[in-house]
């Protein structure tokens, strides 16, 4: 075995990666560069960078120095060639499906999905030609058959929630080769400390930055990684990459930049036309939660599993949905995909239904009840009635919802405060 | 746009512009495993600036199908090949790494057609590291880390990027993975073993310039100045950057061209 040359760990590209020293004052943290614009030292300079000619900064909306440290250093802990920051996570998703695709384009998706990624995809884009069609996870002869002809892209959660389901991404990275068409990972509830979903295969990965990168609820952001490696032009399906683009004096945005045409793309149409980008504010207040990340999930997860234990262990617990339990269908694709674990969401169901569920939830008082995931503080909400409350009956079934379903953000709390709090919420569930 | 060089399609990024055969061309020639992509921020401005801009594809690199050569000398031949399919009588040539052993080589083979020269990162000899060509054979993975982490200045992933948005680390070593297999063992095997006529290069009369990183991993600073010196009226330009300097010093490394053009 040959041995690679050494790079930084994780721990240290979460403090430092992206981030030079302000070459203006020396600023040590990470300077907030609240400006809308950028001052060209020549009219010769102005010309090349809107041109594409040199690299750099001409108005916030399509680039800013703090945001730009906030991208490389998710590009660095993702293994990515580089990264969009957007203004939420749905922008991150929406930003990815129209760059690839227009009228008449198609997706195949996972049915396990947060709710707003399924409202975009079922009831929003459609009116605008895209169709989706939803398959079971884990069913890879499902993601096969809903492959059409049209299709532009294939995606999924790394770890969805409520129901937890865990994306093999390696099989479905596969598939996706197969038929070249590029995987999008929503890793929002791995983060990259606990799995590379690149490394794994994926293509493109997203996050919503409000939750774990964040970690402390102040924000609303997104961001979206190119792997770099995936052959738009072999593929033969991405016009929007490989033809020329009258929008930009006919560039063709792979012979611009083979590793980084969809970044290109992303940043020279998405960014600049439907103009969903991060404020610089944001990117500073994400990077602050950022540089702890790989110490918070550690914790995060050793919490859950405490947490995971102690609710299997209840009688007013029917089941409890979580991959560190041999009984969940992604245990073994967790272990595999997973080592240091793979989610501190979770969710269960109580003896005695929605009315118990009420009951719980309003006995509880460290927990918070609030639509969110991924704060330092444990969060839980009921999911039928709230996050995922557009979907069907039949939808819900398949993202693995009951009325009775609780879900379970676990914080970085001492984990023996957490189960006494849900220890009393349990006991007044079923009074 | 597409030539036919020695039997097969090759191809140049040309900045979005029509080939002018009334304009003076330069030829960018990229490193072992890359293609034309890494001169994006020098290419397209001298392709709006009065040049044709021919940033070309090696064979069996990029978009050029075709066969990898084994040697340097073969890869000169190949490039003034191009230079008749494209019916140029000479031209600016700019190497970088390989790339620029490769217009070295063409300069002392055919001095006639080089207007001028400019060599980034380069030293000649260039010799290659028997684990990084080890790696390049048996575990490409490997070599490709090698390339990118040693293609930058040290923990590169550490500093900001002049790029917005993209690790220059991350993006080269996602370049070198959608290389063809055996591209970067041939071609670092080329380099290792290239040895160029330095009486030739003593004797040289091409406008010359030389660009070199003060914290190149790769090809070492002080070898870049020692070819600079033997090479008669050159001129040597440091930056402060490592061996990717098109991309860690973009704006810098333009500017060097442009004023070495300009003259």
């Amino acid at each position: 075995m040959i041995l690679g040359p050494k790079t930084p760990h994780p721990d240290t590209l979460a403090v430092h990666a992206g981030q030079s020293p302000d070459p203006a004052t020396g600023s040590r943290a990470v300077p907030i560069y609240q400006t809308a614009s950028y001052v060209f030292p020549d009219t010769d300079t102005a010309a090349a960078l809107f041109n594409m000619e040199t690299p750099g900064h001409v108005y916030s909306r399509l680039s800013n120095p703090t945001v730009a440290v906030f991208e490389e250093r998710v590009a660095a802990l993702e293994g990515g060639a580089g990264a969009i920051a957007t203004s939420s996570g749905q922008a991150a998703l929406h930003l990815a499906i129209v760059t690839l695709m227009g009228n008449g384009g198609h997706i195949v998706a996972s049915s396990s999905l947060y709710g707003g990624s399924h409202n975009l995809l079922s009831y929003t884009l459609p009116r605008f030609g895209i169709r989706t069609t939803f398959v079971p996870p884990r069913d890879l002869g499902a993601w096969q058959e809903a492959i059409e002809p049209g299709t532009r892209l294939l995606f999924g959660e790394s770890v969805g929630n409520p129901s937890v389901d865990v994306l093999d991404i390696p099989a479905v990275a596969s598939l996706a080769n197969e038929r070249a068409i590029p995987l999008l990972v929503d890793a929002t509830v791995t983060t990259p400390v606990l799995g590379r979903p690149l490394d794994q295969g994926a293509h493109l990965v997203m996050h919503s930055a409000t939750k774990f990168l964040s970690g402390h609820g102040v924000v609303i952001g997104g961001v979206l990684v190119d792997g770099g490696r995936f052959d738009w032009n072999a593929s033969g399906k991405y016009p929007t990459l490989t033809e020329p683009y009258e929008g930009f004096h006919g560039m063709v945005f792979t012979e611009e930049s083979t590793a980084s045409a969809f970044l290109l793309r992303a940043r020279r149409e998405g960014l600049r036309d439907f103009g969903a980008c991060m404020a610089p504010m944001t990117a500073f207040q994400i990077l602050q939660g950022l540089e702890t990340l790989p110490v918070r999930m550690a914790r995060h997860i050793e919490n859950t599993a405490k947490v995971v234990a102690y609710l299997a262990s209840r009688k007013e617990v029917e089941r409890v949905h979580h991959p560190d339990l041999e009984a969940h269908p992604g245990h073994e694709i967790a272990r595999r995909l997973y080592p240091r674990g793979c989610s501190a969401i979770l969710s269960f169901e109580l003896k005695g239904g929605r009315d118990a569920g009420r009951k719980f939830i309003e006995a509880l008082s460290l927990f918070s009840h609030l639509a969110n995931i991924g704060d330092a503080k444990s969060l839980v909400i009921h999911p039928a009635t709230t996050t995922h409350f557009r979907m069907d009956d039949g939808a819900l079934a398949a993202a693995g919802i009951t009325p009775g379903t609780v879900r379970l953000s676990i914080g970085l709390e001492h984990a023996d405060d957490l189960l006494d709090d849900l220890g009393r919420a349990l006991n007044a569930s079923q009074k | 746009m597409q030539f036919i060089v020695q039997g097969y399609p090759a191809y140049a990024y040309t900045g979005s512009r029509d080939f002018d055969p009334g304009l003076p061309t330069i030829v960018f020639v990229h490193g072992a495993a890359f293609d034309h992509s890494v001169w994006q921020w020098q290419s397209r401005y001298f392709a709006h600036h009065g040049f044709n801009a021919l940033a070309v594809d090696l064979p069996g690199h990029g978009r050029s199908p075709g066969i990898l050569r084994a040697s340097i000398a073969e890869w000169s031949s190949w490039l003034v090949a191009l230079l008749d399919a494209a019916a140029i009588g000479n031209a600016t040539l700019v190497g970088h790494s390989m790339g620029s052993l490769v217009t070295l080589e063409s300069a002392l083979a055919a001095p006639q057609r080089v207007s001028k020269l400019a060599l980034i990162g380069i030293s000649a000899p260039m010799p290659v590291g028997q684990a990084f060509l080890d790696a390049a054979r048996d575990d490409p993975p490997v070599a490709y880390d090698m390339e990118a982490v040693w293609g930058h200045v040290r923990n590169s992933q550490l500093t900001q990027s002049a790029v917005p948005g993209t690790t220059l680390l991350g993006a080269s070593r996602s370049l070198n993975g959608r290389s063809r297999p055996g591209a970067l063992h041939a071609d670092l095997g080329a380099c290792n073993a290239y040895r160029p006529s330095m009486d030739a290069v003593r004797a040289m009369k091409t406008p010359t310039l030389v660009l070199a990183g003060k914290r190149d991993q790769m090809t070492q600073f002080k070898a870049g100045k020692a070819l600079a010196a033997e090479i008669p009226g050159a001129r040597f330009v440091a930056l402060d950057a490592g061996h990717s300097m098109m991309s860690e010093a973009p704006r810098e490394t333009l500017a060097a061209l442009r004023d070495f053009l300009r003259d």
